[in-house]
C-alpha cells in the first residue's frame, strides 16, 4: 500500500437545503484494499457515495484521484477516471435487457452501429452473471422481469464490466442470497487481487469482517473512527456505529468486549 | 385466443410467477436446442399467448384495428379498397405521419410535444412567404423551415430539460404562440398559393410508374431485411449465442413482404408508387434504426425507462432531451411541407390542432407508450394510417367530420387503455 492512495477525501461537505448531510469527510482507499463505509441509516454512507461517483457531488472539500487533485461534478467525469459504482436503487432500465444496460453508458459499436453481438459476447463472460444468478436467466430479457437478486446481479456485473480501479458498493448484497453472498464475497476478494480499490456499503458487519481490510466509520455525517477491520471486533466497530463510545458512562460500565464474547 | 387455450399447459401460465416467465422467455430465446421437435404453428400460437398474456402487445392491436377498419368500410363501400383510394390514402398520411414519427421520440421520452400542429403550420408559412412573397430561392427557403423547426423544438427542450419547466406546459404554450406567429407572418393576405411548380409541389403530386421499380422497392426491402436478420442470426450461431430459429425468420421475412408486395401490385395498379410515400418510408426505417440500433437511439429509450438511471451511467440527459425535441420540431416542419405540398398552398387554417390531435393519436395508437420507453417509428405509420383509413372511409360512406372526430377519438381512448391495461398486466407478470 505504498504511494498514493487511489481515492483520498479531505473535508468533503455536502447540505441537502438545511440538513448537513456530510461535514469535513477524511477518507483514504489505497489500491488493492476493501474499505468498508458503515454506519447507522442516515450517517451519510451513501451520500458520500454519490459524491464520490459524481451522481451527488459534493458542495465543498478536496477529492484527489491518485495524489492528484480532481473535480467530480457528473457521473461522467468519476467513469472517466475510473471510478464504477452500485447503487442501493440498482439504477438499472427496466425496459432494456440485460445486456443494453450492462453496456448503457459506454456501448460498444462498429462503425458508428450497436455491436449487439460483442456486447452479448462480452456480457456472457461477466463473472457475476454466470455465478450469481441462480437461474441465469437470457441476457435478452428486460430488466423488468428478473428477480431482486438477479437486477443486483446485474448493477454488479455493469459496475465491474468498465474495470473500474475504484469500485464503490451501496449495500451489494441486500437482495442476495446466503450462497451468492458468498460467491460476491469471493469475487470481492479476486478484484482486490487484481489491484482494485473496493468501497464497501453494507449494513452486515459479517461481510464486512468478511472482505473488509479497513473500516471507516460514519456518524452523523462526520468521521467516528477508522479500524483496522482484521484485528477490530465486531463490538467496537457497532459501539461506534452508534455512538456509545462517546459516552464515558457507557464506556466505563462496559466489560471488555473480549469478555463477552 | 380460443383455439390457444390448448391443454398442455394447464393453468402452468396463469400460477406462474415471475421465474417461470423468465426461464420460459429465456428458453423461447433459446430457440431449437430446448425442444427441436415441436412443430412451428404451436409454438408460433404459444408464445403468442404468452405474449398477450403478459402483456407484452408490439404492433398486434394497431395491425388489428387496421385490418378491422378496412373490413368495416369496405364492407360499406366498395371503393374503399380500391387501388384509387388506397393510393390516396397512402400519400395523405405522409404529412401527419412524418410529425408523429416526430412525436414518438418525444414520447419516447415519456414527454409530450403540443406544439408540432403549430410549428408545422408555422414552418410552412415562412417556407411559402420566402418562396412565394419574396422569391427566395426554394432550397433556401426550404432549409429555413427546417431549422426553424429545429430551433424551435431545441428552445422547448431546453426550457424543458434544463430549465426545468414541464414539456406539457412549453409545448402548449408553443402551441399558442407558434400559431400566433404564423398569423402574423402570414400578414393580411391570408392564403398563399403554391402553383404547381417546384420541388415541395411536385412532392406529393408525384408518382413514380414503373412496375419494375415497385416490385423491385419491395423484393428490395425484403431482401434486405431478410439478408441482415440472416447475418445477424448466423454470426450468434457462431459466437455460440442463441439465434433465432430458421422457421422465425422465415415467419417474419413474410410478414414484411406480405404487405410490400401487395403494396405494390395495389399502388401499381392506380398510378405508380408515391414519391412522398417514399419519402415517408426512408424516415420511418432511418430513424427506427437510429433508435434500436445506436447509441442515440439507446439514450432516448434509456431516458424513457429511467432518466435517473440513464445519468448514472454518464449520459448526457439534458443534451439528449433537447435533440429529442427538436427531431420532433424539424420532422414538424418535414410533414408541414407535405402537407402544404398536398394541398399546394398554405394559410390560416395550416397546422391546425386537429394535425397534432392525429400526429399523437397516430403514435399511441401505433404502441408507443405514452410512460415512456416503449415504442417505435413503425408505430407512427401503422397508426397514421389507421387514422386517415378511418378519415377516408368516413368521407367515402358520406359521413361528417363530425362521426370521424368521435371515431377516432374511440379509437384513441381504445389505444390508450390498451397501454395502460398493458403495462398493468406487464407489471404483473414482472415485465414493467
Amino acid at each position: 500500500m505504498s504511494g498514493a492512495p487511489v481515492l483520498a477525501l479531505h473535508g468533503i461537505c455536502k447540505r441537502f437545503g438545511a440538513v448537513q448531510a456530510l461535514t469535513d469527510i477524511e477518507l483514504e482507499i489505497h489500491a488493492g484494499q476493501v474499505v468498508a463505509l458503515v454506519g447507522d441509516n442516515g450517517a451519510g454512507k451513501s451520500t458520500l457515495l454519490k459524491a464520490i461517483t459524481g451522481v451527488g457531488p459534493a458542495d465543498a472539500g478536496v477529492i484527489e484521484w491518485r495524489g492528484r487533485p480532481v473535480r467530480i461534478q457528473r457521473p461522467r467525469d468519476a467513469q472517466e477516471l475510473g471510478i464504477a459504482g452500485v447503487y442501493q436503487d440498482l439504477a438499472l432500465c427496466e425496459n432494456l435487457d440485460v445486456v443494453g444496460n450492462l453496456f448503457l453508458g459506454h456501448e460498444i459499436t462498429r462503425a458508428g452501429v450497436l455491436d449487439e453481438i460483442a456486447m452479448e459476447r462480452r456480457a456472457l463472460e461477466l463473472e457475476p452473471l454466470a455465478i450469481l444468478a441462480k437461474h441465469p436467466p437470457s441476457v435478452r430479457v428486460p430488466v423488468a422481469t428478473l428477480s431482486a437478486g438477479q437486477r443486483q446481479s446485474v448493477a454488479i456485473g455493469r459496475a465491474i464490466l468498465s474495470r473500474p480501479e475504484l469500485l464503490v458498493l451501496d449495500e451489494p448484497t441486500a437482495a442476495l442470497g446466503i450462497e451468492q453472498t458468498a460467491q460476491f464475497l469471493d469475487l470481492i476478494d479476486r478484484l482486490r487481487d487484481r489491484g482494485t480499490a473496493i468501497m464497501l456499503i453494507s449494513h452486515n458487519l459479517g461481510d464486512v469482517k468478511a472482505v473488509a481490510d479497513q473500516a471507516a466509520v460514519l456518524r452523523h455525517g462526520r468521521n467516528n473512527g477508522f479500524f483496522d477491520v482484521p484485528s477490530t471486533t465486531h463490538e467496537q466497530i457497532v459501539s461506534s456505529i452508534t455512538g456509545a463510545t462517546d459516552n464515558a458512562v457507557t464506556q466505563r460500565t462496559t466489560k471488555p468486549w473480549e469478555d463477552m464474547l | 385466443m380460443k383455439g390457444a387455450d390448448a391443454p398442455g399447459d394447464a393453468g402452468g401460465a396463469k400460477a406462474a410467477g415471475r421465474p417461470a416467465e423468465a426461464t420460459r422467455a429465456a428458453v423461447r430465446r433459446g430457440g431449437g436446442p430446448g425442444d427441436p421437435g415441436r412443430p412451428g404453428l404451436r409454438r408460433g400460437l404459444r408464445s403468442l399467448r404468452d405474449r398477450l398474456r403478459s402483456g407484452r402487445l408490439g404492433a398486434l392491436p394497431v395491425v388489428v384495428s387496421l385490418l378491422v377498419t378496412w373490413i368495416v368500410f369496405q364492407s360499406l363501400n366498395h371503393n374503399f379498397l380500391s387501388p384509387r383510394n388506397l393510393s390516396d390514402i397512402c400519400v395523405d398520411i405522409v404529412g401527419p405521419g412524418l410529425v408523429a414519427v416526430g412525436i414518438v421520440f418525444v414520447l419516447l421520452l415519456g414527454e409530450v410535444d403540443l406544439s408540432v400542429g403549430s410549428v408545422s403550420g408555422l414552418t410552412a408559412a415562412i417556407f411559402a412567404v420566402m418562396y412565394v412573397n419574396h422569391g427566395v430561392p426554394e432550397w433556401l427557403a426550404i432549409v429555413s423551415a427546417l431549422l426553424t423547426g429545429a430551433a424551435i423544438g431545441s428552445l422547448q427542450g431546453f426550457l424543458f430539460a434544463r430549465v426545468g419547466v414541464p414539456a406539457f406546459v412549453v409545448t402548449l404554450a408553443g402551441l399558442l404562440a407558434w400559431n400566433g406567429l404564423m398569423l402574423y407572418v402570414l400578414g393580411a393576405s391570408g392564403t398563399i398559393d403554391l402553383g404547381n411548380h417546384g420541388l415541395v409541389a411536385e412532392l406529393s403530386g408525384r408518382y413514380l410508374h414503373s412496375a419494375v421499380l415497385a416490385y423491385g422497392l419491395a423484393a428490395l426491402g425484403t431482401g434486405i431485411y431478410f439478408v441482415m436478420t440472416y447475418r445477424d442470426n448466423r454470426a450468434r450461431t457462431r459466437a455460440g449465442m442463441a439465434a433465432l430459429p430458421m422457421w422465425e425468420i422465415a415467419e417474419r421475412t413474410a410478414g414484411i413482404a406480405v404487405p410490400s408486395f401487395a403494396a405494390a401490385w395495389v399502388l401499381e395498379d392506380f398510378r405508380g408508387v408515391p414519391l412522398a410515400l417514399l419519402v415517408f418510408l426512408a424516415f420511418v426505417v432511418g430513424l427506427d434504426f437510429v433508435l434500436r440500433r445506436t447509441t442515440y437511439g439507446r439514450r432516448i429509450l434509456a431516458i424513457g425507462g429511467d432518466a435517473e438511471a440513464a445519468r448514472r451511467s454518464g449520459i448526457n440527459v439534458v443534451w439528449t432531451r433537447v435533440s429529442a425535441f427538436a427531431m420532433s420540431g424539424t420532422l414538424a416542419a418535414i410533414g408541414g411541407l407535405f402537407l402544404t405540398s398536398r394541398v399546394a398552398s398554405v394559410g390560416q387554417t395550416s397546422g391546425s390542432t386537429t394535425l397534432l390531435i392525429n400526429a399523437i393519436a397516430a403514435a399511441i395508437i401505433g404502441g408507443v407508450s405514452l410512460f415512456g420507453g416503449r415504442g417505435t417509428t413503425w408505430s407512427a405509420l401503422l397508426g397514421i394510417l389507421v387514422i386517415q383509413s378511418i378519415a377516408s372511409g368516413m368521407v367515402l360512406i358520406g359521413l361528417q367530420t363530425a362521426v370521424q372526430y368521435m371515431v377516432t377519438g374511440g379509437v384513441l381512448l381504445g389505444a390508450v387503455i390498451l397501454d395502460s391495461l398493458s403495462r398493468r398486466s406487464q407489471k404483473v407478470h414482472g415485465r414493467a
